[in-house]
């Protein structure tokens, strides 16, 4: 702690402002004012095209009352919770903590090969991932059916949940490897040895001497890839929500009911409830943070 | 004529802590100065205040007799060694030296010129098109060094200019320094936490502790008169014996003995009774106790003998006088090498 | 060698394979099928050809679409490492009153406004705005998307260089402009670069916000062309969809690899969101 921590390159607190303005400028326009525009449109029946776009009216909480009445709703928010928990939650958490722990002591050949080929999943453009799983699941030569020798079954419409929650932990898995990884790399290695060296399997290894050192890691982990997951738009570029909505998860409901079906107002309600999901994950994830600081 | 004179200076911290304490100090003209004290003491703050990186609450400091409390660093005229050197890792040892000629719109080739000049000077010459990142701690320390000289400044400040360097490479640095110093003859001040190399190096120590100065004086002086208990605590590579005692009869009573020295305080008067263990020697009479522990420093031996009321008392000797375990010993001091110390820790006088 | 350690050697490796093959199976048809004669859905041994390529050249919309992305990650990418370098340096050297608040409503915000959850307003203000369409436009809503993110990056990157550099170089003379163009823009030079790399993978892949808000098939960036492509259906677009999408990726995967040489692929925080 110093005194001149206040302004050490001496830029001064007028420049000092000037330099954070435009980036705080951008974001307030884009970010902070339509998250708390979201709120008025809510209570609005405003809508895409008709007489409500031009002249929208206050119609309170109706559209929050509707919502929870509606079954389209309620199946998204359930299939949300489902995609989140079986692709996020468990799917990458488990299969990034397994990657980590596996590749750690085999030849750095094949470790690059596999971290190679799980990273570019990660990176590849959303767009392009899509399409690769859709040739892979799709009826009449899709790579799966060929594999499984029954190319009659189109997979994404038979089943699009199960599809889009093996889809997003091939392309999500990277994230949790990479950080399994570094917190794996920082557990001392005189523990583990003291573990080998009083015989403990590799089991007992890892719940009596790993998952100590990491948990913060698994808790920060799970919170950042649900938050990420909950709000993946990809879906939409897979199955649209379909069949008949039985993989309409809600990024997806939003946008067909924003854009598909004009329902602006009641879109935003819809938005709402992602916003304030959104909000009590990161809450909880800043506390983390700040504890761990 | 760059000397440095600072008045009534306090620096405050943003959460109210007087790092440094309404402070006076003169600083001669080229004086190689030390500043030194525990962590937290304000040595280094009151050094950033002197280059004006840290804004003095109060007070004033002048440079060269003119008052630059409120002027930028860079129009102050002192140039500074920071503790890990900061050379920019980017720029060749060259563009480092320098630096303070490009930020004045100095002509390329003068800078090159300057740069070689003083490298030379500072047998850095072969390392010019080197970064910083390649060179050993000694170099990068010469290199700061010499960037420092490059600005052609008439007070040089270096905060630890020793601290990072290993052991065995830190004495050279230390004599290498003071013929540098002596050379150019450069007002110049630097911390340092190491007593030993604040003796070994400085005209003049200030002794620091919470933001104000407990002593000023040349090295002898706070070596063989420290002002109060915490500087007697703080110089010497063997911890002073600070004995507890108390004046009876015009002279002084400690561990069961009675020191032959006159004292003009009334009988029951509590006294600290201060000597280096460099200063006694085994003798007949004195203090008298066991020898607990023996530990060898080389060329002498540190006894610690242990009086019949428990006090311990350490002294030094040669090692080929080196007592047994569990011997009786007698020790007394060297004439005008004991020093009484009032409760309140300030030094009363030597006998 | 005890029966059970090889057969825990060979399970292990047997589930290695899975998983790698788990993870490759899907790329491989990116490298064969656009060479393929006869392209198919299907993972295949390719009947070599470039007429996909050419094929892929002559469409309408394919280039110009890969045009329009450069554009709009172009400026999304250079507004957001502009104003994010800006911003970081100011935030990690200078203590403005209220900055731990602003940092911690920062990094709420970068979590919390996702496009997704806020595609409503997003797209009502820009249709009020007049900015349908516009890719400069688009480009500001990407950039302010993952402006609060590269602040922190950045701003990691900013707090861990000494500042001892600055104060040398003020010792010596240097004003703020010198300070900056000496000493902190090349010592931040890997945090800007990381950044660079970053928001333009991000802005690259984001499908969303340019589906919501370019509307005119004549400004849309390659993202969105795809799924156009894919919508249209009818097998000729087979010819056309693998070229373009491994044309597509390639400026993505070619940052992978330049990244990762360079700096190898360090982590920060939520690098990819």
């Amino acid at each position: 702690m110093r005194a001149a921590d206040s302004d050490v390159a001496g830029l001064g607190a007028t420049r000092a402002i000037a330099f954070v303005a435009p980036a705080l400028l951008l974001i307030g326009v884009f970010l902070v004012f339509p998250a708390l525009w979201t709120l008025y449109i809510g209570i609005t029946n405003y809508q895409l095209t008709g007489p409500a776009a031009a002249q929208p009216r206050v119609v309170g909480l109706d559209n929050f009352v509707s919502a929870l009445n509606d079954a389209l709703f309620l199946n998204s928010v359930g299939l949300t919770a489902l995609f989140v928990f079986g692709s996020a939650v468990i799917g990458q958490n488990v299969l990034g903590f397994v990657l980590a722990w596996l590749l750690r002591r085999v030849r750095p050949s094949l470790r690059r090969t596999v971290e190679a080929f799980v990273l570019l999943a990660w990176i590849l453009p959303g767009p392009v991932v899509a399409y690769l799983w859709f040739a892979v699941l799709s009826r009449d030569g899709g790579t799966f059916g060929l594999l499984l020798n029954d190319p009659a079954t189109a997979w994404l419409v038979e089943y699009p949940m199960v599809s889009l929650i093996v889809f997003n932990i091939w392309r999500g898995t990277a994230f949790s490897m990479l950080l399994y990884t570094s917190a794996l790399a920082a557990v001392p290695p005189t523990q583990l040895e003291t573990a080998r060296l009083v015989g403990a399997s590799g089991w007992q290894t890892v719940r009596d001497v790993v998952f100590p050192h990491i948990r913060g890691h698994v808790l920060t982990n799970t919170l950042l890839i649900s938050l990420w997951t909950a709000n993946d738009f990809t879906p939409f570029l897979l199955t649209a929500g379909g069949p008949n909505h039985r993989s309409e998860v809600l990024p997806v409901l939003i946008y067909r009911q924003a854009l598909e079906s004009g329902q602006l107002g009641y879109a935003s309600a819809m938005s709402l409830l992602l916003l304030v999901g959104n909000l009590v994950i990161a809450l909880v994830y800043l506390r983390l943070l700040r504890r761990r600081a | 004529m760059a000397g440095i004179e600072i008045t009534g200076v306090s620096t405050v911290y943003p959460n109210g802590v007087r790092a440094v304490d309404d402070l006076d100090l003169t600083i001669a003209d080229g004086e190689l100065f030390a500043l030194l004290g525990p962590s937290g003491c304000g040595k280094t703050t009151l050094l950033r205040t002197i280059a004006g990186l840290e804004p003095a609450a109060a007070g004033s400091v002048a440079i060269d007799a003119r008052d630059v409390t409120r002027l930028e660093p860079g129009a102050r005229g002192v140039a500074m060694v920071f503790q890990d050197y900061a050379l920019f890792p980017h720029m060749t040892v060259a563009e480092n030296i320098a630096y303070p000629l490009r930020v004045r719109h100095v002509a390329k080739s003068r800078q090159r010129e300057v740069a070689a000049q003083t490298a030379g000077s500072l047998s850095l010459g072969e390392l010019l098109d080197r970064r910083p990142g390649q060179l050993s701690g000694g170099q990068q320390q010469r290199a700061a060094l010499a960037r420092a000289i490059a600005a052609g400044a008439e007070v040089l400040l270096l905060d630890e200019p020793l601290s990072n360097l290993d052991a065995r490479l830190r004495l050279e640095a230390r004599t290498f320094l003071k013929r540098l110093q002596h050379e150019l003859a450069l007002t110049t001040v630097f911390v340092t936490h190491d007593q030993a190399e604040a003796l070994a190096l400085a005209d003049r120590i200030a002794v620091m502790d919470s933001g104000r100065i407990r002593q000023l004086g040349t090295p002898r002086e706070v070596f063989q008169r420290p002002a109060d208990t915490f500087v007697a605590n703080f110089i010497g590579s063997t911890p002073m014996n600070l004995l507890p005692g108390k004046a009876s009869d015009g002279a002084v009573s400690v561990a069961g003995a009675r020191l032959p020295v006159e004292v003009d305080l009334v009988d029951g008067t509590p006294l600290v009774v201060g000597v280096r263990p460099e200063y006694l020697k085994v003798s007949g009479a004195g203090l008298s106790g066991r020898v607990s522990i023996v530990e060898n420093l080389g060329v002498t031996s540190l006894v610690t003998i242990e009086c019949a009321d428990g006090t311990l008392v350490g002294l030094t000797v040669p090692e080929q006088e080196e007592p047994a375990v569990g011997e009786a010993l007698s020790v007394s001091a060297a004439p005008g090498r004991l020093l009484l110390y009032g409760e309140d820790g300030r030094l009363l006088g030597s006998r | 060698m005890t029966p059970g350690f090889v057969v825990r050697r060979i399970g292990f490796y047997v589930l290695v394979a899975v998983v790698l093959a788990f993870f490759a199976v899907p790329m491989l048809w990116l490298a064969s099928a656009p060479f393929d004669a006869r392209p198919g859905l299907g993972l295949r041994w390719p009947d070599w050809t470039w007429s996909n390529v050419t094929a892929t050249f002559q469409h309408p919309f394919a280039l110009t679409s890969l045009l329009n992305s450069l554009v709009l990650c172009g400026i999304a990418t250079v507004v957001t490492t502009a104003f994010a370098a800006l911003a970081a340096y100011s935030l990690s050297r200078v203590r403005i009153p209220g900055r731990d608040l602003l940092l911690y409503l920062l990094l709420l915000l970068s979590s919390v406004v996702t496009g997704t959850a806020a595609m409503v307003p997003i797209f009502v203000l820009m249709l009020q705005l007049g900015l349908i369409n516009s890719q400069f436009g688009t480009a500001l809503v990407i950039a302010s998307g993952m402006l609060p993110a590269a602040i922190f990056i950045l701003k990691d990157f900013v707090d861990a260089v000494p500042r001892s550099y600055e104060e040398s170089a003020r010792v010596f003379g240097a004003s703020p402009a010198q300070v900056l163009g000496h000493v902190v823009l090349p010592i931040a030079r890997p945090g800007i670069a990381t950044i660079l790399v970053w928001s333009f993978v991000n802005a690259w892949g984001n499908f969303l916000l340019p589906f919501l808000l370019l509307r005119d098939v004549g400004k849309q960036p390659a993202a969105v062309l795809l799924r156009t492509l894919n919508d249209e259906g009818g097998s000729a677009n087979l010819t056309v969809i693998p070229v373009f999408s491994l044309l597509y990726s390639i400026p993505v995967v070619a940052l992978y690899l330049l990244v990762s040489k360079r700096y190898g692929f360090r982590f920060h925080g939520g690098i990819k969101s």
